[in-house]
């Protein structure tokens, strides 16, 4: 361990709200990375099923 | 090509298959995830609460274990597409062009991630968030790059030609990569050398450069995990009139 405390951990010796700020972007970007296909899937799995139910109806 | 000699090993034929890549991508997918989960958080305790602080640049340069990995992979990322577009332009295979699709979008959030953390550690090193710098121009160069190609994609009708057109551009700003490498060498700039060379062992101990190393290649398996998810999207979406998807989507 680099920090003798908790909150000697948060500040960083006063670089934490650079490092934290870092860190808290990369998490929503990687969020963004796995939530927007998992949405995209889902999207177009119910458009496709849609689709497929108009065509039986039509046939 | 008359004779159409087979000159590629089989799974690059193979790949040209769209189902073939969406059932070969869904069995891939778990054994990049579960070690891009274990590495990332074992990267990520390890850089913050026990990596050594350096004796220059204090907590701070903990922000290396962010952008070292995302630089790294927003240029791999952007050689990826270049290829996979080249790929697709030579041998009309469909996937290809939906691989380079998909490196697109996650490029650009690994080079916004490489560009905001290099700000964010420069005001406490540098004393400013930004400088015109060599690395960090052509660093914004690969941003743009990457927005002109999500950008061609979207004002094309036709997904071939979009493919055609975003495959010609991807390759031309390839030239941008070595400038990017290169660019702390060629010119005088602020931006520290290369972390990581493949010749030489690491200037920093070895407590503060495996974390960085765990880091990088979590980084590259996360990136394995997201591009599959999107081009088994884009196969799904572009193969829809297939028999095999209709059949998939009726089982869901």
């Amino acid at each position: 361990m680099s920090f003798d405390s908790f909150s000697e951990f948060l500040a960083m010796d006063g670089h934490g709200q650079y490092v934290w700020l870092s860190y808290a972007i990369a998490l929503v970007l990687f969020v963004v990375n796995l939530v927007s296909p998992l949405l995209r899937k889902k999207q177009l799995i119910a458009e496709l099923k849609r689709r497929l139910r108009r065509e039986k109806s039509t046939s | 090509m008359a004779e159409n000699k087979k000159w590629m090993p089989r799974w690059f034929y193979q790949m040209a298959s769209p189902r073939w890549s969406y059932e070969i991508m869904g069995k891939l997918m778990p054994w990049f995830a579960i070690p891009a989960a274990v590495l990332l958080v074992l990267g990520i305790a390890w850089a913050l609460a026990f990596a050594p602080q350096d004796y220059q640049q204090g907590n701070s340069f903990r922000i290396i274990y962010i952008h070292v990995p995302s630089a790294i992979l927003a240029q791999s990322c952007y050689m990826l597409m270049a290829v996979a577009g080249a790929i697709g332009l030579i041998w009309k295979m469909k996937v290809a062009d939906m691989v380079a699709k998909s490196c697109a979008p996650i490029g650009a959030t690994m080079a916004i991630l490489a560009l905001a953390t290099g700000a964010i550690w420069g005001k406490p090193t540098w004393g400013s968030w930004w400088v015109w710098d060599a690395r960090l121009t052509s660093m914004l160069i690969l941003l743009f790059l990457y927005l002109g190609v999500i950008a061609l994609h979207s004002a094309f009708e036709s997904e071939a030609t979009a493919a055609q057109a975003t495959a010609v551009l991807a390759l031309v700003g390839l030239v941008n990569i070595p400038i990017i490498k290169y660019s702390v060498e060629w010119w005088n700039t602020l931006h520290q050398p290369a972390t990581f060379t493949l010749t030489e062992r690491p200037a920093m101990p070895a407590e503060m450069w495996v974390p960085l190393l765990i880091m990088v290649i979590g980084f590259y398996c996360f990136f394995a995990v997201s591009l599959m998810m999107r081009t088994r999207n884009e196969i799904i979406h572009r193969e829809r009139r297939a028999s095999w998807v209709r059949e998939l989507i009726e089982k869901q």
